[in-house]
């Protein structure tokens, strides 16, 4: 696995923001250059450690949305919560230039490797997008035939991460099949009223469970737990099925 | 929808149970000493509204883990695990 021959202990290590650009109107990506980055693999996160002056320090965790690489660069893409200690600060006032504490990369199950086999069904709730994010792009670093498959669960249409991207990766031979969900607002003539997932977005947006694919989930906890209720229900098996909580309001505490 | 919701899952807890496992937790297999079953610690409910972190078993609610780090000491309470068992190549690799 490139990248990955991780030896010693996950320690806090100096990452310094080498860019930022913003994916949604409250959404931010941060590009990351972290000193002896010893390399991640699609899924994994890391922890920020922000440090108050008096002392007083908050920790996240965000998934980490580039797929791995060996230059020692990573993106994590922040979505900011109005009651947040952490998002509001990544996303609206950390300048490039600016050094963070950051510890990582941790997690070794939720994670796709392209040595997997199998077929892979992603389900991605919100900013549940991200890790998932990592493996599609993953995919399609190494060139991967791997069939992937996303549904993609979002409050409207703009609140979409990573579009153009994904419109790019799903429009080309041997795709990544994306199918989005809204549940506030559609777009216009959107065949199907917004609402949350359901047995028919699962029957129109994923592999048919005799296919027995490898599924991962990620969103808020309640979003995690209704699908995978439903793809349970379809004949998925549990044993295949992956799962990322966020919690109730969506940050990473 | 669910207000009650309000927990996450072993995932998160990966980055502090570094400062004590040199393997990952995450993949590692923990049985509930409650009700017995065996499942992968990522799939664990995570509770971290509290000064540290309390895992319960995602099936019986049993407290599995406990973990706090007050006044420069940190703390594990494993009792709620009859075991926990991590891959041997991977705590080598990793």
């Amino acid at each position: 696995m490139e990248g990955t021959a991780v030896l010693g202990r996950v320690t806090w290590r100096t990452a310094t923001v080498v860019g930022r650009h913003d994916e949604t109107a409250t959404a931010r990506t941060l590009a990351l250059a972290v000193h002896d980055w010893p390399g991640h693999v699609a899924g994994q996160h890391l922890d920020v450690r922000l440090t108050a002056a008096d002392g007083y320090s908050a920790v996240r965790s965000y998934s980490i949305a580039s797929a791995p690489n060996s230059d020692g660069r990573i993106e994590i893409t922040v979505d900011r919560l109005p009651n947040g200690e952490v998002s509001p600060y990544l996303t609206q006032e950390v300048m490039v230039g600016d050094e963070l504490e950051v510890r990582g990369p941790v997690g070794r199950w939720f994670v796709w490797i392209p040595e997997q086999v199998g077929p892979i069904q992603l389900v991605a709730g919100g900013s549940g997008i991200v890790p998932l994010m990592a493996m599609i792009r993953s995919r399609a670093s190494v060139g991967s035939a791997t069939p992937f498959r996303l549904l993609y669960s979002v409050r409207e249409p703009g609140a979409v991460f990573y579009r153009d991207e994904l419109q790019a990766l799903s429009s080309q031979g041997d795709s990544v099949i994306v199918t989005y969900a809204y549940t506030r607002v559609t777009p216009k003539n959107w065949p199907r009223p917004a609402g949350h997932i359901d047995a028919e977005s699962v029957a129109s947006g994923t592999w048919p469970s005799n296919l027995r694919p490898t599924s991962y989930v990620c969103g808020p906890t309640s979003f995690v737990e209704h699908t995978t209720d439903l793809l349970i229900a379809v004949g998925h098996d549990r044993e295949r099925i992956r799962t990322e909580r966020f919690g109730a309001t969506g940050e990473q505490k | 929808m669910n207000a009650s919701m309000n927990y996450l899952d072993g995932n998160a807890a990966a980055g502090e149970l570094s400062r004590i496992f040199a393997g990952d937790v995450t993949s590692a297999e923990g049985q509930c000493a409650n009700c017995g079953a065996n499942r992968r610690f990522a799939e664990a409910h995570l509770y971290m509204q509290c000064p540290g972190l309390v895992a319960r078993c995602a099936l019986c609610g049993h407290v599995l883990l406990r973990f706090t780090n007050v006044r420069g000491r940190v703390f594990l309470d494993l009792r709620g695990m009859t075991y926990l068992s991590v891959e041997a190549a991977q705590q080598e690799s990793y």
